[in-house]
């Protein structure tokens, strides 16, 4: 009896798992291609950081 | 990965694949969807960047496919039933109803925040109402209880142009809603001429559809009637902001065919759609898809070469 023989099932789970996979990738290039378009965009402005907050309060 | 590592009490008969679960986003659903919100977004005065745009497109398809899978959770029931929908993932016994319900809600939830962060929060916020009516208003409410359902049922399709411009807005406007009724207008004739030769299918569902509950003859009444407030929609939005020359010609032929197909069908009786095996009704339906993306093409059409001077009025 082959211990190596691979189940019908397994192929199943494998395809479903290399999806799974798949797209978790695409969405994680996806999130880095929106991230680099919105931080490079003329509008775009960083928020206010404490450090920031206490050199307006010092100014005024 | 041996034999060996199979445990007998985790192995369902129907062990789904992944292609399962994409079928429970009803992707022929998905195509509409992320074809009107396209134009929808190329059709607002205001230019996209196109990762954006493509984000805002993706999110509003995987809202779209969450409410269908919610929708597929709740009516697996009557999708047991129907003849049409028995071979989907839940009836067939691919999926579980549970995991159904668990992959809409994620999926709601990822695609409404995604299309916040990525467009605007106006966009978001009503693609979670979208995704609410769908499942919520028109599934699990108004589904069951009116023959008027294919017609509220129909706003939830019809809304994608309208997210795909406020994506790009941020703001509403007169035009996306007219792209909202044009498909609004179209859902019921489109189904009532399928409930027409899918006979028995809503009548074992118990799903009061006009053919059950007003019978045939009426439904073909408000196939005619319903066209004809359509067309009169349809033609009229060539003058508006989406509309011009190429939109007003596809839209007077088409709207002739259909309004002639709305006509045959009303003339006929049950003993004449027998003896054809439901022909007019059949190609009515099929003119019908052809309808509505001619339609949003031609707007997309108008979009595209506006500012080569050609598109518009």
């Amino acid at each position: 009896m082959s211990l190596r023989k691979e189940h019908e099932l397994h192929q199943r789970r494998k395809g479903r798992n290399v999806g799974v996979g798949v797209l978790l990738a695409s969405f994680v290039v996806l999130v880095l291609a929106l991230t680099i378009v919105k931080v490079t965009s003329a509008g775009f402005k960083f928020p206010n950081t404490s450090s920031d907050v206490q050199q307006t309060e010092g100014q005024n | 990965m041996t034999d060996a590592s199979i445990n007998a009490s985790t192995v369902r008969e129907g062990d789904a694949e992944f292609g399962d679960y994409f079928a429970l986003l009803k992707p022929r659903v998905m195509s509409l969807v992320v074809f009107t919100a396209l134009v929808g977004l190329l059709a607002a005065p205001v230019a996209v960047h196109p990762v954006v745009g493509f984000c805002a497109i993706l999110f509003i398809a995987i809202g779209g496919g969450a409410s269908g899978a919610l929708n597929m959770w709740w009516d697996a029931d009557i999708d047991q039933v129907m003849k049409r929908t028995k071979s989907r993932p839940i009836p067939a016994g691919k999926v579980e109803p549970g995991e159904a319900l668990s992959l809409g809600l994620a999926l709601s939830g990822m695609s409404v925040i995604m299309l916040a962060l990525a467009t605007n929060i106006f966009a978001g916020a009503f693609l979670a109402f979208t995704i609410f009516f769908y499942v919520v208003i028109y599934t699990m409410w108004l589904k069951r209880a009116t023959p008027q359902n294919i017609v509220i049922g129909g706003a939830a399709g019809a809304f994608p142009p309208v997210i795909g411009w406020i994506a790009a807005t941020g703001s509403m406007a007169i035009e996306p809603w007219l792209m909202f009724a044009l498909t609004f207008m179209w859902t019921p004739p489109h189904f009532w001429a399928l409930a027409l030769f899918m006979r028995s299918d809503y009548d074992d569902a118990g799903v009061p559809m006009l053919t059950v509950t007003h019978g045939r003859p009426a439904t073909r009444k408000h196939i005619l009637i319903y066209t004809i407030l359509l067309a009169l929609l349809a033609v009229g939005t060539a003058f508006s902001g989406v509309g011009g020359p190429i939109y007003l010609a596809v839209a007077v032929v088409l709207n002739a065919l259909f309004l002639h197909g709305a006509w045959k069908i009303s003339r006929r009786d049950e003993n004449d759609s027998e003896a054809d095996n439901f022909k007019v009704e059949r190609s009515f339906f099929k003119l019908s898809l052809l309808y509505l993306f001619l339609h949003f093409g031609a707007i997309l059409a108008e979009a595209v070469l506006k500012p080569y001077g050609l598109g518009g009025w």
